[in-house]
């Protein structure tokens, strides 16, 4: 049956896809990276059919408003020419083997799951979100963040090799 | 989505259109005769009463003006580069509430949508720096990424204290916990933090060093012109009516506090009326601190955030957290809030270095970098 969801999620489907496609087709590097956004939005599109606001909000704020941005601002200062032959690599095969070996086990493991589908399904309140992920899940949560916050003093300690004066 | 929906949002999203342009108009004027005012001069005064129809004009004249492709440009990404300034500017207006049930739709999440999409917005000053192909252009856009990211951390902490204080990120609910005192009274350190990070977003005057016109002579704008430069204008105003809406919501209470008096349509009415009151009152503030303040240095502008507003943002969250899981009386967060902030101001004036030096980083000139990791490599061989 065609509903308004099911033509949105194909549409989310198609930006996912399509951006994916011109990433790793693109011959010009910053077309790679804002199709990359496009992709990520996709992403987001698709959480959000599934109730995922929160999530779908944390997909652009992290994904497509910081994480393409850094990388748009590192290419920014390089030129198109330097990148002239960026998608016929001769690392190609062995990238398009790994790449779809991952795709056949995650198609695998989806088919062998048993997908629940309930009709009905509505958003879960924020309040109630932040319950369980900050009481019920607080140590994962702690966890991760303790990782990024290593992540950041060891991109902080590799860049002033120098020791620094201020 | 019924039909009935579909036609609801879509007229809704012309209406915001319209109103959106006309506070532009507005705003265009305004701003020109404050500076005038501030400046002892007349301001626009020809067309129309007192230059009342001065925007007017300046929409002919930019829509009817050459749109100009530089030859050298990414044409792709060039025209595409005021879209994405101008569509999130647009989008974040669907969750934002004039008064109570005018807006198009209320979402729990409110706040951090706000947040995130406005996020997007550099995107658009990165496309147009990068497309332009041009050496002024792609430097503005640099410093409008690295000034857009710095100052998201403290504008996004500010407002997360108010959601703490509030309990809520829903728009209406954050003014509904105002009813009594307004949020400025309990968190005038979070006023702080989230008008300045506010005005550095929007790149306002002590703070628009991405299109600062005697250095890079106006930045990722450099190559646009006509109607397409009118697009970037248009956003622009657009986020500052949008940053002053949100002060007023977080921090003013929005259309509330005190609550306007009467019933039904008119309660309505004038409470957008107080809203927009409020909200033009935080704009001539605006105008007032551009006409007032020059701009800041590109490396003071980078201190300023990491080394001040970034850590008074922790301390802020840290600060409400403890008085609402104690559970103190809010007049002690007022105090703790003043007592920071002084603090703050305190320890810059004592420090040491005068004037501009003050809130610096050191910049080293780039040959001293080059000896420097000569030096320090083992080989210690450059060809050069």
């Amino acid at each position: 049956m065609i509903t308004p969801a099911v033509v949105l999620f194909y549409a989310a489907a198609a930006l996912t896809i399509g951006g994916g496609l011109v990433v790793v087709m693109s011959r010009n590097i910053v077309y790679a990276a804002l199709a990359l956004l496009v992709s990520l939005m996709g992403v987001a599109g698709v959480f959000l059919l599934a109730f995922a606001e929160f999530l779908a909000l944390v997909q652009v704020l992290i994904y497509s408003g910081a994480v393409v941005i850094v990388f748009l601002f590192a290419l920014m200062l390089t030129r198109i020419e330097d990148f002239s032959r960026l998608t016929d690599h001769r690392q190609w095969p062995v990238a398009a083997i790994i790449a779809v070996s991952v795709f056949a086990l995650l198609a695998a493991a989806i088919a062998r799951t048993s997908v629940r589908t309930e009709p009905d399904r509505q958003s879960v309140g924020l309040s109630e979100f932040g319950e369980t992920l900050f009481a019920e899940w607080a140590v994962p949560f702690e966890v991760a963040s303790l990782v990024l916050l290593v992540a950041l003093i060891g991109a902080v300690v590799l860049v002033r090799r120098d020791g620094g004066r201020d | 989505m019924s039909p009935v929906e579909a036609l609801y949002y879509g007229l809704a999203a012309l209406g915001l259109m319209a109103f959106l342009s006309v506070m532009v108009l507005a705003l265009t004027w305004g701003e020109r005769k404050a500076l005038a005012r501030i400046q002892m001069r007349m301001g626009p005064m020809r067309v129309g009463l007192h230059g009342t129809l001065q925007p007017v004009a300046d929409v002919m004249k930019l829509v009817l003006k050459e749109d100009i492709l530089p030859s050298w440009a990414d044409r792709r990404i060039y025209w595409a580069a005021p879209l994405a300034v101008f569509v999130p500017a647009f989008l974040v207006w669907v969750t934002i509430p004039v008064s109570r049930d005018v807006v198009i739709r209320n979402m729990d999440v409110g706040l951090f949508y706000v947040v995130a999409i406005t996020a997007l917005s550099v995107l658009g000053l990165v496309m147009a720096g990068w497309g332009s192909a041009n050496k002024y252009a792609i430097l503005g856009g640099l410093r409008a990424a690295g000034q857009l990211i710095s100052y998201e951390v403290p504008f996004i902490m500010a407002a997360l204290a108010v959601a703490m204080l509030s309990q809520s990120l829903d728009l209406t609910e954050i003014v509904d916990g105002q009813a009594v005192f307004a949020n400025a009274l309990v968190q005038p350190l979070g006023l702080f933090l989230f008008f300045t990070a506010g005005l550095a977003e929007l790149g306002r005057t002590p703070f628009d060093i991405h299109h600062a016109e005697s250095e890079v002579v106006g930045g990722p704008f450099v190559e646009y012109s006509g109607a397409h430069w009118a697009v970037f204008f248009l956003a622009e105003y657009v986020n500052t009516f949008t940053i002053a809406a949100l002060t007023v919501l977080l921090f003013f209470g929005g259309w509330r506090w005190p609550d306007v008096p009467f019933d039904g349509g008119v309660h309505t009415a004038l409470s957008v009326l107080w809203f927009m009151v409020k909200t033009y009152a935080v704009i001539l503030v605006i105008f007032w601190v551009r006409g007032t303040y020059p701009r800041l240095r590109i490396d003071q502008l980078m201190a300023f955030g990491w080394k001040l507003l970034v850590p008074l943002s922790f301390a802020n969250i840290v600060l409400t957290g403890v008085v609402l899981f104690y559970g103190w009386p809010l007049w002690t967060l007022t105090v703790l809030s003043l007592g920071l902030l002084g603090g703050a101001f305190y320890l810059i004036s004592i420090l040491p270095g005068r004037g501009p030096s003050r809130m610096t980083v050191a910049v080293r000139p780039a040959r001293d970098l080059r000896t420097r990791a000569a030096g320090s490599s083992a080989s210690g061989v450059d060809s050069r």
